[in-house]
């Protein structure tokens, strides 16, 4: 005979096993939605594109060509030119508002300032505006005749007219400048946040060791809110490779491809020119190359000087 | 307290002023021109006029606004409503549910995060073209093509679980004591409990579809079909642009999402920094 007691635990252990496999199905069912959703709307499609790139030819009429796209890239003078533009916006316009942004919150963290909440509110307020309607803006903005030129001249910074959208190097500036409003104040949050954080006493042994406020900027805020700037800088940098809606409403690529981004050629080459699907796709893995590279090198450096 | 020295103090001040009359003006300048006829605005009049409703008017004549208005509403609080119980779902399922093998999914589906949505759209747009013809209300130019790829976003799952992190437990293991499914705790007990992280998610899902731009230009091709970012850069793109006609839509455009964000402004930026956390 088997003693009473083995029966019940072997009964406990089979209606705990039932309960564990119950609670388990319970838990795959909550996340399986999410789950197939994203499989279907990012992963699927990086495999289609994927084998996308290995074909050519216009419109549904593919044929496959292995990896003959990608040796078209570094032939193509106008994906070059892109990624030329992408990674100039890159490298100009990420340091420049990362830097604009901690130096702001710098100000706006101290304690003996009046009318926070204004300031704050009122560099934050261009996040509010849609991509679109802050380009379109900012098109007349810089218009040849726009407000722009008239206060310049009316201050005599200049004596002619800037020709803002029609010279390469001036419609990259627009581009940059209409890029860092949107975005300065949406990255000042971050840095204003974690300054919070950061303990006041820090700062108080540091100056009754006698370190300026310079000297507490570099030694002490910098480090401490390395994290923060690892991520503003990553999001950017994910941000301005994928660059589309400003270029597009407030240059559309030009003067000639001047200003065209990566993202741009992308669309153009699918739904602008007659659509080649094969070589869209390989130029939009190359995004995802641009991306992976710059996180890394990003990481890379952040990592270092925690040593 | 640290005492300032004058100098300081007034330079402080100076670049904080500057800062934000460069972030203000434009916003201004949007909303005299609004209110001022085409030639004013050429003429780069920065006084309010009275031409507003003349310049409403004229966009209603001119342009579908009221279509535009109602398509991007629809598609933004449809987009909202399933993004926040999609995500919830998950966000509280890979936490509460915690196993070896969730977390490697948890972790599989970050990696989205990284794809940008430009190497999406080409294949996106092949995948519902090639729906098109077998379920029309799922295909190319349906108001559905541009809501079903936006819903679901690793950001937000990852923010509910987060959140989720905070949520003190036993709660939860009482609803159950009082006989409450799995699914009942979830909307009775972490659903009413979590409003604020709900309300911060739900501006931010709002903010990006309402202004998004890039995947409606693709998907979408009837003019009725189209939604306010579309109608606002094909009126900015016209070869003879009346100004005042298009400071006005762009102040409409604006208008809905400066006003949430100034009701629920600790929300969002709650929801934004929900992410570093």
């Amino acid at each position: 005979m088997i003693p009473a007691k083995a029966v019940q635990t072997a009964q406990a252990v089979k209606i705990g096993r039932r309960l564990r496999l119950k609670n388990a199905y319970i838990g795959w069912s909550f996340i399986a939605v999410a789950t197939i959703m994203i499989c279907l709307f990012y992963f699927y499609p990086m495999i289609q594109a994927f084998l996308l790139s290995l074909q050519s030819g216009t419109g549904v009429n593919l044929h496959f060509i292995g990896f003959s796209n990608y040796l078209r890239l570094f032939h193509d003078p106008v994906f070059l030119t892109t990624v030329k533009n992408t990674v100039t916006y890159l490298m100009i316009q990420v340091p420049i508002m990362i830097i604009l942004a901690m130096f702001l919150s710098v100000l706006l963290n101290n304690k003996a300032l009046k009318l926070k909440g204004l300031f704050r509110t009122a560099i934050f307020l261009p996040c509010v505006t849609s991509l679109v309607a802050y380009s379109v803006i900012f098109k007349y903005l810089f218009a040849q005749d726009g407000i722009m030129n008239r206060m310049l001249m009316k201050l005599s910074f200049i004596s002619q007219p800037i020709p803002w959208l029609t010279d390469p190097f001036w419609a990259k500036i627009a581009i940059i400048a209409a890029i860092t409003w949107r975005w300065t104040g949406y990255n000042m949050i971050f840095f204003l946040s974690a300054l919070q954080n950061i303990d006041e006493s820090i700062y108080e042994a540091a100056r009754i060791d006698g370190a300026s406020s310079v000297q507490q900027f570099f030694k002490i805020t910098i480090p401490l809110l390395k994290p923060i700037i690892l991520f503003t800088t990553i999001t950017s940098t994910i941000g301005t490779l994928q660059l589309f809606d400003e270029v597009m409403n407030i240059t559309k690529g030009g003067p000639g491809n001047a200003t065209m981004t990566i993202s741009q050629y992308i669309y153009n080459l699918s739904f602008k020119y007659t659509p080649d699907f094969g070589y869209a796709a390989t130029v939009s893995y190359a995004i995802v190359v641009l991306i992976i590279f710059f996180s890394i090198i990003q990481f890379r450096v952040a990592g270092d000087k925690n040593e | 307290m640290i005492k300032m020295s004058n100098l300081k103090r007034f330079f402080i001040y100076l670049v904080l002023v500057i800062a934000c009359m460069i972030s203000v003006f434009p916003f201004l300048w949007m909303i005299v021109s609004s209110t001022n006829k085409s030639v004013d605005v050429t003429k780069g009049s920065l006084l309010p006029g009275i031409f507003f409703m003349q310049n409403l008017h004229h966009l209603l004549i001119s342009s579908d606004l009221g279509t535009a208005l109602f398509n991007s509403a629809k598609v933004s609080i449809i987009t909202t409503v399933l993004a926040m119980l999609v995500a919830s779902l998950a966000g509280y399922g890979f936490e509460i549910y915690k196993s070896k093998a969730k977390d490697l999914v948890f972790n599989f589906l970050l990696l989205s995060m990284m794809i940008p949505f430009a190497a999406l759209m080409v294949p996106l747009f092949r995948m519902f073209a090639s729906v098109s013809q077998t379920v029309p209300f799922m295909g190319i130019d349906t108001l559905s093509a541009v809501i079903l790829p936006t819903i679901t976003t690793a950001f937000l799952i990852f923010y509910f679980r987060q959140s989720t992190k905070m949520f003190p437990k036993d709660i939860l293991e009482a609803g159950r004591m009082d006989g409450l499914s799995e699914l009942g705790v979830f909307f009775r007990i972490y659903v009413p409990t979590m409003k604020t992280t709900y309300a911060a998610g739900a501006i931010i899902t709002f903010m990006s579809s309402w202004n998004s731009y890039l995947w409606p230009l693709v998907v979408l091709q009837s003019p009725e079909k189209q939604t306010l970012p579309l109608l606002i850069s094909n009126l900015g793109s016209s070869y003879s642009p009346d100004y005042g006609v298009i400071m006005t839509a762009i102040v409409i455009a604006t208008l809905p999402a400066a006003l949430i964000f100034f009701i629920m402004q600790k929300h969002f930026v709650a929801g934004m920094l929900g992410s570093v956390k």
